[in-house]
């Protein structure tokens, strides 16, 4: 039975982890954003089969996980949700791609490093787009892409769906524990207790969102949520951003790999 | 005129599927009064706070608040000087912060920032939790959670207080300690619930709702203690007003009857 209250908790420990105050969490989130936004691009444009010259861009997340003094268990796990995706994409790639590409002094299919580039691609915007909202936060980071252009109203559309999805959870881990304590030794769901279950969730996470809106409604609100105040990017905010633009450059222009190999081997 | 007075007239609702919850209530809590609104489940004590609170509009009869009576257009103004406090306060902490949460409010009303936090830091600190600030709501024990709810709606700076049973669910300590801050309240307050003993100790007056009417309305110590009334609308005499099983004495003294085996004496123990 899927552990929804554990998804919950995983929420609220990205919100509390949000909540920080490492130097990476004060940077403005129009800054991160930008930045993570440069990181992606530059991830993205490597060619399909250039998976060694991905890796220095790892330096990023893990400066980042450094700084802003971040765990690594909870992005991992996160991110082995994701990886059978793409490796059921992409693991048919050595064998439709079999021509024969030399490295460290073998040859192998090039499926095989397209294979590797698509899993490393997905590792690295994961782990940064988890990052980002790790040392943002989801109210922060809906302020800056409203700074940044974004309607209000889909900015107001984000952010309620973000609240309601913690209702929506929790209602059904409580429907689902009520009906485990009641099904003992069951696998799963019974195919027959569904519809009801489905529709059970459906009327109680109404009937709980109405209650929140009630309590937002009795505290002024009319359709706007009011934003946290924006502060001002600053000197670290221009060195984050300039910085990091710099390093993804010269990863995606210069071959580090060879050129650190050429230098170690005298080349 | 006071803004603190709060009236009810002639209110009437019937729910879109026919049933009538409410039938001719009328009432008021004047300046600084603090009512109890009590009735067994389904008599309409929450169907009235929607009421009174504009999120239903009724049927027929009217709601004031000071002079200005509740209607659409008065009512982004009437909820600013009226707050209130949910049963259930995970309904009502829906920011990630305690202290994002209490200034929901207050920016909503269009405050400076400066303002925000002022209004933050001394609901906070009026309820003893400026310590918890930065906490996560979910994170906090039910009693933190109601005092949190209930600095979220100070913030706002409200003459009248409605508090729907603000002991639900919460352990001895935790019920003593809300009670004790509710009574140092000297807003407006109406206090709804299914524990009368702390209706007792915190409203001197209090309305008995009985099937959608007002069946009574009157001094706590006097109506409550009538058990007869009580009987009549589902209600129970409250513990503290019940006569102690050993010794016969109503109030709290030490029982007159000694208990040595098991140490405990009723009347303190009521």
């Amino acid at each position: 039975m899927p552990d929804v209250s554990s998804a919950v908790r995983d929420m609220h420990r990205m919100e509390a982890l949000a909540r920080s105050n490492t130097g990476v969490h004060r940077l403005h989130p129009v800054t991160k954003l930008l930045t993570v936004l440069m990181f992606l691009i530059a991830a993205l444009s490597f060619e399909r089969h250039a998976f060694g010259r991905l890796l220095p861009l790892f330096l990023f997340p893990v400066l980042t996980a450094a700084l802003a003094d971040l765990p690594w268990k909870p992005f991992l796990k996160r991110l082995l949700f994701v990886e059978p995706f793409v490796i059921g994409i992409g693991i048919l790639n050595p064998l439709f791609d079999q021509v024969p590409v030399p490295f460290a002094g073998f040859e192998a299919a090039r499926g095989w490093f397209t294979f590797l580039s698509l899993f490393l691609k997905t590792t690295l915007t994961v782990l940064a787009a988890l990052q980002l909202i790790a040392c943002t936060g989801m109210e922060r980071l809906l302020a800056g892409l409203h700074a940044m252009g974004l309607p209000r109203v889909l900015v107001l559309q984000v952010s309620l769906t973000y609240r309601y999805l913690t209702v929506l959870a929790e209602e059904a881990g409580r429907l689902l524990t009520a009906y485990s304590l009641r099904a003992p030794g069951q696998k799963g769901i019974r195919f027959s207790a569904w519809g009801s279950l489905a529709g059970m969730l459906l009327l109680r996470s109404f009937d709980r969102a109405q209650r929140i809106h009630h309590a937002m409604q009795l505290r002024g609100y009319d359709g706007h949520v009011p934003l946290p105040p924006g502060t001002m990017p600053g000197m670290a905010d221009a060195v984050w951003f300039f910085g990091w633009s710099c390093w993804f450059a010269l990863v995606r222009f210069v071959d580090l790999p060879l050129w650190l190999g050429r230098l170690m081997t005298g080349g | 005129m006071s803004h603190h007075r709060l009236e009810a007239i002639h209110l009437k609702y019937a729910y879109p599927d026919g049933h009538e919850a409410l039938h001719d209530v009328s009432f008021e809590a004047t300046h600084g009064e603090c009512v109890g609104i009590i009735g067994a489940n389904g008599a309409g004590k929450s169907t009235l706070l929607m009421l009174l609170m504009g999120l239903l509009h009724p049927g027929a009869g009217t709601v004031r608040i000071g002079e200005v009576e509740l209607t659409r257009k008065t009512l982004p103004d009437i909820r600013k000087r009226v707050g209130m406090v949910f049963q259930n306060p995970d309904d009502q902490l829906f920011m990630p912060t305690v202290g994002e949460d209490a200034a929901f409010g207050p920016r909503n009303a269009g405050l400076s920032e400066s303002e925000v936090q002022e209004k933050v830091t001394a609901a906070l600190s009026r309820v003893g939790i400026l310590h918890l600030r930065d906490r996560a709501p979910f994170k906090l024990s039910g009693g933190e959670k109601h005092a949190a709810a209930i600095a979220s709606v100070l913030a706002m700076d409200p003459d009248i207080l409605v508090l729907d049973e603000p002991t639900a669910g919460l352990d001895p300590r935790a019920r003593r300690r809300v009670m004790g801050l509710l009574e140092s309240f000297s807003h407006t307050r109406l206090i709804t619930g299914h524990d009368l003993d702390m209706i007792l100790a915190l409203c001197p007056r209090v309305v008995i709702l009985r099937e959608g009417r007002v069946a009574a309305d009157g001094p706590s110590s006097t109506l409550l203690a009538d058990s007869e009334l009580m009987e009549a609308c589902g209600l129970e005499v409250p513990l503290s007003l019940q006569p102690c099983a050993k010794c016969g004495y109503v109030g709290h003294r030490k029982c007159q009857v000694d208990m040595p085996q098991t140490g405990g004496s009723p009347c303190e123990s009521r």
